[in-house]
């Protein structure tokens, strides 16, 4: 199925007699746990509703492709803020990124550190309950704390709660270059304290990524071209005095190129095995990373300045026990077997699991929407 | 204000109420003479009181536990309530409640500067959290006017804004992780040190949930490294139109200062007269602040002084020193208290899309000359955050009725434009009611399925938030 309009994906939803597998563009559909049911494609709801560039606002109908989203942003010299990656290469996966995906996958990339998540950014939802009902939540404006944030819960919920019809964002002003610190050679130790002194420093380093063999350690820094060489020096001393660690300036082309690899997971695609994403306090990465070797994982590359560790492992190795504390780890690639046998998303406490369950329940009564795929 | 009638046979309970809740606490925690708990009936919405059951003060989140256990058993509703500041109306008690005040659970419990995060006791209040790592150069960035004296429990209940949004953010986009406590008593932790949530962001949802879904003892906060200066610069115009287009041109050239905010004629005049700072005779002021080091503030300020320079200003003042920087920002701070001095007011908090800011405060005056009083604006531009501020004698009969009928106009308006009713101090009771202006029953019944979820029995914070005949049935259920 693919409806042209709201009203009919809401018809559509109200009129499924079985489950409902939802798409965007589809990029993202290796996502969470193996959902098997109609195709329900959001695609057909295109288009930018309302771009307002002097309040920072712009929204968008759930299956806009997210390039039509970043070329209106960029052409006004604006930007989504969280840095969206592009599953596409890491997944295998071909089509056209949707708004809609986007926001159900809760996807961030490297700036996520410093300006915050896609849900950060995401100030207003509509969607399709279950039960086949249009609902509303937020707006677009900035600050809203009329009624529950039904936004934030919606965000990441992989569709299992409603399906996106439009989603508005609070966007940025896009920084006029770029430039990064690149320091070579240092363990996985050795490079979170170097990135801890550059997020405890004013600096405002936004990207902060590890690759742990061969070693690199880079910090991204946005703003005005003639503040930035200055807060580079500073931040370059900053490093030398600290960690004695002596970092290159990076110009913006080949910074903006290598960030864009990061944010895409440039190293781990068309790489064999599994890949895990780790949420976890950054002073908790370099140990995190030790165990998770141990457990079988191949190559870690750090994120967030060391509090994302993405890690690649040979098929149906199970890296969860590594966590071993606080934080989460989620199966991003694998094939249908391992994700059902381990399980795509951390689980949950049981009083959180009950919780979530009820929700779902609600949300959609019938367990219609995408169902199992958050468990 | 309509609240539900009384459980009678709650009241009746009184003192066996009161007698398990003293055999938990520790002695002095539980308030129930009335002569006490009238430092209770209401928040800092002064104009609707009303005297609760019983105050209680646990100190742990163990205490909380056991009082809500209670609490849960005996079906009595709790209203959880930070430093009392709200302005909403959000801590206010019904009869038959208890009220459950965090202002003992006020430690600091850890702090990471490697992590970038401290875990306080909500009962902390805002400023304090600040104070706890200013020494060591960061800060807590969410900061509401009452950030002396509010407490984190209450900015997470009403995800509570300020006047740094712009750049930082509000609460939510500022709360690592919580422990909270559900109604029956269970503890739950969201969250933590680490980024974003496992499955549903049910922390999200909690942020700004007004108390309603449990109570929140402990959370973890983003601190962020104080940045190394900051400067404001002010801007008069002859017109609230060139002043917004002003706003608009600075935010679309890229610049992002961490503040911009905005005063007009009755405001300018209350505050000069009331703290001297030294501000012009204008239509409109504007300040806008930046931050960063002395060569970026120095630039930016640059770019910007050239934007408003397009836009003709009667006034054009830049900071050159702490001092001066100091004074700018006096008359603004001073605004509610200037305000104070001259009348009673009534505070008003819609936000509008930036680019409606003209026609709003057009249609403002309108109502204002229409209504028969005066309404001043100040508020944070840069989001589209409105305060206005309506003037009225609360001696004259029928005066707040007419005051509050003017307000609920204006936030309608704020609707109409684009926006919503409340930007930062939240629902609560003053706008429970107008709460269908803005959604549709679809709308306000999926956000009463989270409240059935998380409170079944409908007993933390009743009567707030849903208008009272919206959340009828579930309640009785």
């Amino acid at each position: 199925m693919r409806p042209g309009t709201e009203q009919e994906l809401a018809e559509a939803v109200r009129d499924a007699r079985g489950p409902l597998c939802i798409s965007g563009g589809g990029t993202r559909q290796g996502l969470g746990n193996p959902v098997t049911g109609e195709l329900l494609s959001v695609a057909g709801l295109s288009g930018i509703t309302l771009y307002d560039p002097g309040a920072l606002t712009l929204v968008a109908q759930a299956g806009t492709p997210l390039a039509e989203v970043e070329a209106a942003l960029a052409a006004e010299g604006q930007m989504l803020p969280f840095e969206p990656m592009d599953h596409r290469a890491v997944l295998g996966t071909s089509g056209t990124p949707t708004a809609g995906g986007m926001v159900a996958c809760n996807v961030s990339g490297p700036r996520r550190i410093q300006a915050g998540a896609c849900r950060d950014s995401l100030i207003g939802i509509r969607f399709v309950n279950g039960g086949g009902e249009v609902v509303r939540n937020g707006g677009r404006v900035m600050k809203n704390v009329t009624g529950y944030d039904l936004v934030k819960l919606l965000a990441g919920s992989h569709g299992t709660l409603g399906v996106l019809t439009e989603v508005a964002f609070k966007v940025l002003p896009r920084p006029e270059t770029c430039l990064a610190l690149r320091i070579d050679g240092l363990d996985d130790a050795g490079a979170v304290a170097a990135m801890t002194v550059a997020l405890g420093s004013p600096c405002e380093a936004n990207g902060l990524v590890h690759l742990s063999g061969p070693a690199e350690t880079w910090m991204r820094l946005e703003g005005f071209a003639d503040a930035l060489k200055v807060r580079a020096g500073k931040l370059a001393a900053l490093l030398s005095a600290r960690c004695g660690v002596s970092a290159e300036i990076i110009e913006a082309e080949p910074a903006r190129a290598a960030f864009e690899g990061f944010r895409d997971l440039a190293w781990a695609a068309g790489q064999p095995g599994d890949l895990w994403r780790v949420s976890v306090a950054p002073s908790a990465g370099p140990a995190l990373a030790a165990r998770l070797r141990a457990a079988g994982a191949g190559e870690i590359v750090f994120d967030w300045g060391g509090g994302l560790v993405w890690a690649l492992a040979p098929e149906g190795t199970d890296l969860r026990p590594a966590l071993a504390g606080p934080g989460h780890a989620t199966l991003v690639r694998a094939g249908p077997e391992t994700r059902r046998a381990l399980g795509a998303f951390q689980p949950e406490a049981p009083a959180i699991a009950a919780i979530s369950q009820a929700l779902r329940a609600r949300f959609d009564p019938r367990g219609i929407l995408n169902p199992g795929r958050m468990g | 204000m309509e609240m539900p009638t009384p459980d009678a046979s709650i009241l009746a309970r009184k003192p066996q109420i009161v007698a398990r809740l003293e055999a938990v606490l520790p002695p002095g925690a539980v308030i129930s003479d009335p002569m006490e708990t009238r430092a209770y009936e209401c928040d800092g919405l002064t104009a609707y009181r009303c005297q609760p059951l019983a105050a209680v003060l646990p100190a742990s989140t163990e205490e909380v536990a056991a009082v809500l256990r209670i609490c849960h058993e005996e079906r009595v509703p709790v209203v959880p309530r930070g430093s009392g500041t709200s302005l909403a109306g959000g801590a206010m008690p019904t009869a038959d409640s208890v009220i459950l005040g965090v202002a003992r659970l006020n430690a600091v419990l850890e702090t990471s500067y490697d992590d970038r995060y401290i875990r306080v006791q909500t009962g902390r209040t805002n400023l304090s959290v600040t104070g706890a790592v200013e020494a060591d150069g960061f800060f807590y960035a969410p900061d509401p006017s009452s950030q002396l004296a509010c407490a984190i429990a209450g900015n997470i209940g009403m995800n509570s804004g300020g006047a740094h949004c712009l750049k930082y953010g509000v609460t939510t986009n500022n709360l690592l992780g919580v422990t909270m406590v559900m109604m029956d008593g269970e503890v739950v932790e969201l969250g933590g040190a680490h980024l974003d949530a496992a499955g549903y962001d049910l922390l999200g949802v909690v942020c700004g949930s007004e108390g309603q879904l449990g109570v929140v003892t402990e959370a973890t906060l983003r601190i962020l490294p104080r940045p190394e200066g900051a400067r404001p610069i002010m801007l008069g115009f002859d017109s609230n139109e060139v002043a917004g287009a002003c706003v608009a041109d600075i935010i679309r050239a890229g610049v992002l200062p961490v503040a911009i905010e905005f005063m007009d004629r009755p405001c300018i005049r209350a505050c000069e007269a009331f703290v001297h700072a030294g501000y012009p005779d204008v239509e409109a002021l504007l300040i806008v602040e930046v931050e960063g080091s002395e060569e970026e503030i120095a630039s930016q300020l640059a770019r910007i002084r050239t934007i408003a320079e397009r836009h003709s200003p009667s006034e054009l003042r830049e900071s050159e020193s702490a001092e001066q920087s100091a004074l700018i920002w006096k008359g603004r701070k001073a605004a509610f208290g200037a305000m104070g001095q001259i009348n009673d007011y009534m505070c008003l908090d819609g936000t509008i899309p930036v680019s409606a800011l003209p026609m709003v405060l057009r249609r403002i005056e309108e109502l204002s000359a229409q209504y028969g009083l005066e309404v001043a604006n100040v508020f944070h531009a840069g989001d589209g955050n409105m305060h206005p501020l309506i003037l009225f004698n609360a001696n004259v009969p029928g005066e707040l009725e007419k005051c509050e009928a003017l307000g609920a106009d204006i936030l309608c308006l704020c609707v109409e434009a684009g926006g919503c009713l409340t930007g930062e101090h939240g629902v609560g009771v003053e706008k429970r009611d107008l709460m269908s202006v803005q959604f549709s029953p679809v709308d306000l019944s999926a956000q009463m399925d989270v409240k059935d979820v998380f409170d079944p029995g409908w007993l933390l914070n009743p009567a707030k938030v849903f208008p009272l005949a919206a959340s009828e049935a579930r309640r009785a259920s």
